[in-house]
This record gives C-alpha cells, sequence and structure tokens, in this order.
C-alpha cells in the first residue's frame, strides 16, 4: 500500500500535478519543504532588518517611502511563507521557536552589515536579483501553496530590484563621494550575493532528491551562473565594476568565467558567526519577547468578547 | 490661487501646510521605527502602513508649501534642511515610541485629531488643502478604527496590558492639549475651527477609553510649544539621523 502511494504520488509529480496540502506526501517531502518554506520566511522577516536599518535615515522623502513600502512588502512575503509552510502541519510559534533557538536557519546574505546608503541599492539589484534568479524557478514548484506564494512574492521582488538598481544608477550618476559610495558597497555585496546560490552542486546533498520532487528545477551552480552573466553585463551600465579579477567572458562556455568563492567564510556565516548573526537574531528575539504581553492581552480580549457573547 | 491671495494669508498658507507636513512626517518617523520590530508580523506591518501614509501626507504638504514658497524650494528642503526651531509638528507626533501601549495610545490621540481635522478642512476654501485633506482623511479614517481598536483591546485585555495603558495615558496626556492651542497660522479662514475639532476630539476619546476601560485623566495642564517651534529635547535627535546624508552632501541628488 506505502509503496502504491508512492507510486501514485511520484506520478503526479511527473505529470506536473500540483500536490496540495490534503493530498498524500511522503513524509521527507513534508519535512524537506518545512524547513525550505520556513527558512525562507525567516529570510523574508530577518531580512526586513538590514533594510529598516536606514528606513530613518535614507536621503529623501521618496527613497523612503519607497525603503519603507519595500520593507513592509517583505514582511508581507514573510506573511504568505508562513502561512504556506502551515498548510503542512506546522505552527508559526513552532516556527518561530526554531528560529530563535537558532535550529532553523535564514539566509546567509542577511548577517552582512548595512554600512552606507549605496547598501540599500546593492542589496535591491544583488540581494533581490539573486532571491528573484531562485525564487522564479520556485513559481513552478510541485507543491502548490508555495508555488503561488512565490508567483505573488516575485511580482513585488522584481519592483524592489529595478528600484535597487535604480539607487545604484543615481550614485554612479553622482558626485565623487556618491560613486565611491557605491562601488564600497558593491564590493562589499557581490560576493555574499552569489553565495546565497547555496554550495556548489557536489556539496549539495538535498539538490538530487529535490530536483526528483519537482520542488527545485535548477541546480545551485546553473542559478549562480545564470546570475553572474547577468550582472556582469547590467554593472558596464553602471559604469562600476565587481570586485573580481578573474571575472571574463568565456567564448567557448558562452558564459563569464569568475573567480574561486571563499567557502570558508560562507561556512562560518551559515554557522553563526557572521558579522551580524548575533545582533539579527537577537533583534528578531527582543521583538518577540518584548511583544509577548501585547499578543496575551489580544487573546485575553478576545477570549472575553467570545464569552460576552455567549451569554447574550 | 496663489497670485491672488494677499502676502500674510500666503505666508500663512505656507506655515500652516507646513505645520501639517511636519505633523505627518514626525510621527511617520516615529511609527517607521517599529518596522521590524513590532509585536507580532500583521501589526508590524500596520504600524509600517501607518507610516507610510503618514510619509505620503507629509510629501503632499510640503510639495504644496514648496511650490507656494518657490525659491527652489522642495519637499526635501523642507523636510532635510530645516533645523528644530523651524519645525511646527505638535509635541506628541515627537515623543519617543516607549512600548506598544504608549505608540498605540499616542497613534490613537494624533488620529483622532488628524481624523477631525481633516474632515473639517476638505471644505476649505483653498482647492489644494481640501484635496490633500480629502485624500489623507481616508487613511486616518482607518488609522484611527486600528488605533481605537487597540486601545479597547489593550485597555481590557490583561492585567499588565491595562497597567501599561495607564502608565502611556499619564505620559501622554499632558501633551494633548498642545494639539488644541491654534497658532496665528492656523486662524486664517481655512475653513476649520479648532474649537469644534476639539470638541469633537474629546467626545471621540471619551467613548473610546471608557470602553476600554480606562479613565480620563482629569489633569487640565498642558505641554506646549511644538507648533510655535519650541519642542522637547526628543526632536533634535529625529532630524539629526533623518537630516545626516543631506547634511553631510550638500547639494547631491539621491
Amino acid at each position: 500500500m506505502e509503496k502504491n502511494l508512492e507510486d501514485i504520488f511520484q506520478d503526479k509529480i511527473d505529470r506536473e500535478i500540483r500536490i496540495e496540502p490534503k493530498d498524500w506526501m511522503p513524509e521527507k517531502y513534508r519535512q524537506t519543504l518545512i524547513r525550505q518554506i520556513s527558512q525562507h520566511a525567516h529570510s523574508e522577516i530577518v531580512g526586513m532588518l538590514p533594510e529598516g536599518n536606514w528606513i530613518t535615515r535614507a536621503p529623501s522623502l521618496r527613497r523612503k517611502s519607497i525603503l519603507l513600502a519595500k520593507v513592509q512588502d517583505e514582511a508581507g512575503h514573510g506573511l504568505y511563507l508562513y502561512s504556506a509552510a502551515e498548510t503542512l502541519g506546522i505552527t508559526r510559534d513552532e516556527m518561530y521557536e526554531q528560529l530563535h533557538s537558532g535550529r532553523a536557519k535564514y539566509s546567509s546574505i542577511f548577517n552582512y552589515p548595512t554600512l552606507s546608503w549605496a547598501d540599500m541599492g546593492a542589496i535591491g539589484w544583488l540581494v533581490d536579483g539573486a532571491a528573484i534568479m531562485n525564487q522564479v524557478p520556485l513559481c513552478r514548484a510541485s507543491f502548490g501553496p508555495y508555488a503561488r506564494a512565490m508567483v505573488r512574492v516575485c511580482k513585488e521582488e522584481s519592483f524592489h530590484q529595478r528600484q535597487g538598481f535604480e539607487i545604484l544608477l543615481t550614485l554612479s550618476r553622482g558626485n565623487e563621494a556618491q560613486k565611491n559610495m557605491a562601488q564600497d558597497a558593491l564590493n562589499r555585496w557581490w560576493w555574499p550575493s552569489i553565495m546565497m546560490f547555496g554550495p556548489t552542486d557536489d556539496e549539495s546533498p538535498n539538490t538530487i532528491q529535490s530536483m526528483r520532487w519537482k520542488i527545485k528545477r535548477f541546480t545551485n551552480d546553473e542559478l549562480r551562473q545564470k546570475f553572474v552573466d547577468i550582472c556582469a553585463d547590467q554593472v558596464k551600465i553602471l559604469g562600476l565594476t565587481l570586485p573580481d579579477k578573474d571575472l571574463t567572458w568565456n567564448e567557448t562556455r558562452g558564459h563569464y568565467d569568475f573567480g574561486p568563492i571563499n567557502w570558508d567564510e560562507f561556512w562560518q556565516v551559515v554557522s553563526g558567526n557572521g558579522p551580524c548573526n548575533r545582533d539579527r537574531l537577537n533583534a528578531r528575539k527582543k521583538a518577540w519577547e518584548d511583544g509577548a504581553w501585547v499578543r496575551e492581552a489580544a487573546s485575553a480580549y478576545a477570549e472575553k468578547k467570545k464569552s460576552e457573547q455567549k451569554v447574550a | 490661487m496663489a497670485d491672488q491671495i494677499t502676502d500674510t494669508t500666503k505666508s500663512r498658507l505656507i506655515h500652516y501646510a507646513t505645520h501639517l507636513g511636519d505633523n505627518a512626517l514626525i510621527l511617520g518617523h516615529r511609527n517607521s521605527e517599529w518596522c521590524g520590530h513590532g509585536p507580532v508580523l500583521e501589526q508590524d506591518i500596520a504600524i509600517s502602513n501607518i507610516a507610510l501614509d503618514l510619509l505620503g501626507q507629509a510629501r503632499n504638504f510640503y510639495q504644496y508649501a514648496a511650490e507656494l514658497t518657490g525659491n527652489g524650494a522642495t519637499e526635501d528642503t523642507l523636510a532635510y534642511l530645516r533645523d528644530v526651531p523651524d519645525f511646527k509638528n505638535t509635541l506628541i507626533a515627537e515623543l519617543p515610541n516607549g512600548d506598544w501601549a504608549q505608540t498605540v495610545l499616542r497613534q490613537f490621540f494624533f488620529s483622532a485629531y488628524q481624523y477631525y481635522l481633516y474632515r473639517q478642512l476638505q471644505k476649505s476654501g483653498d482647492a489644494q488643502l481640501a484635496a490633500i485633506a480629502e485624500k489623507a482623511w481616508k487613511e486616518v479614517s482607518y488609522h484611527l478604527r486600528w488605533s481605537s481598536e487597540w486601545v479597547i483591546r489593550l485597555g481590557d485585555g490583561t492585567e499588565e496590558s491595562h497597567e501599561r495603558m495607564n502608565r502611556a495615558l499619564d505620559l501622554l496626556w499632558t501633551y494633548t492639549g498642545d494639539m488644541f492651542i491654534p497658532e496665528a497660522y492656523e486662524t486664517e479662514v481655512f475653513a476649520v475651527d479648532p474649537a469644534r475639532v476639539k470638541a469633537d476630539w474629546e467626545q471621540k476619546i471619551k467613548q473610546v477609553l471608557e470602553e476600554a476601560t480606562l479613565t480620563v485623566p482629569e489633569n487640565t495642564w498642558t505641554q506646549s510649544g511644538g507648533k510655535k517651534g519650541i519642542h522637547s529635547e526628543h526632536l533634535g535627535y529625529i532630524l539629526a539621523e533623518m537630516q545626516f546624508l543631506q547634511r553631510a552632501y550638500p547639494g547631491a541628488a539621491w
């Protein structure tokens, strides 16, 4: 019987039929998705912090509005994704607990600090750009609620990415200090951004199964290459450079070659030793703990109203 | 319109639009500090949403004030290149966020004020002010509903939340009077009767606080001066943070 269910499941996957919350699914598929979707949700929420850091200091009212709207969008993305994960039988509180205890991860990129206004541009262009590269294929992921969430997320993300590029473009056409600010931001965000695609294919043990289940459609290295190719061209419009002396067009491959990634740094950041890991997690924990009495008051009030209604 | 009005009226109109913009900008700034730090995701979004609305209102008022002022004034020169004494926001807008109770109650007092003010301002003989007020009033109606609900929920929630609301009430109450002491630039006929705004406001406050099982304080002493440019110690820090890039790189486009 078990075998049969698995066959039916895999057959649906192969025929591109979406898996929905009430459908039978292998436990490993469920767990993989819970892990991936919740970590994705956590990334949106932790990702509010590096950009939120500049809301009160944005240099014009227009930029301030855009940034505020963007960070708000990220909170919304977090909500969609937590809801999608909840359809797999885990609660938002359980997911928070995993985040706060350090058992669940979030994207390594958000452990880097935002040191200048230009970082808002670099994050928009590079970080959101890398996110889109990862997320567009997820709009076709086999699990329905995840795929549908990604469709909505990607629409907003691509808007954010264009805004980020526009910030860099404005800076690159500005005065000398602004140009330097933009270049400095690219220097700091480039490598962490291409690390967002995760370990190389031979170091990524979950990839084969995820591709068989059509959660993943492309490998880490395929997506990373696509991203490098696009950025290497776009950076020319900015009149800035990417901090990689090995970045060169390879005619035979039809791709850009690029230099070695510092995987030691990547694993350090993933395991908690990036520049901002502690600050980010502490900020999330503080918000949650400081908000406990608010959530308790809201439940107590709702209970009161419910019992009043019963009496009446 | 600007060509036909007297210089005094024009000057008052500029002051008034700037004052309304300052109110919205400074409270919007405070609310935006919550972004990413709210007690629960839905409310993080709500408070950021309100911040964004207020920022939009500030831009509308500033753009109008800048247009009337001329001389290269823009929404950004108004926001970023004026110092503390030039800001004419009411004091309550610049007070720190404190805990969620303090933020929610500040928002409630302020939204109720904006609600009745904008309701009247929509009938202003100045078409531009009326149009801005019409747009903003819709947003403020939402802010008022949201903040009223939270005042009630926290006041009538747990013992702790009730206690925190009382503390917020004690702190904020003496700053509410500042909103209703009219300055010369407000008394020009822009179709707003401050006495009526005050009466409507008081009625609303009484009704919501009662439902929240909270008591309207008897203290009638009021801290004032914001509308004259005499602020609390808080505003200087807000501006230092908000204006730093414009001040450090004068004349740059962003």
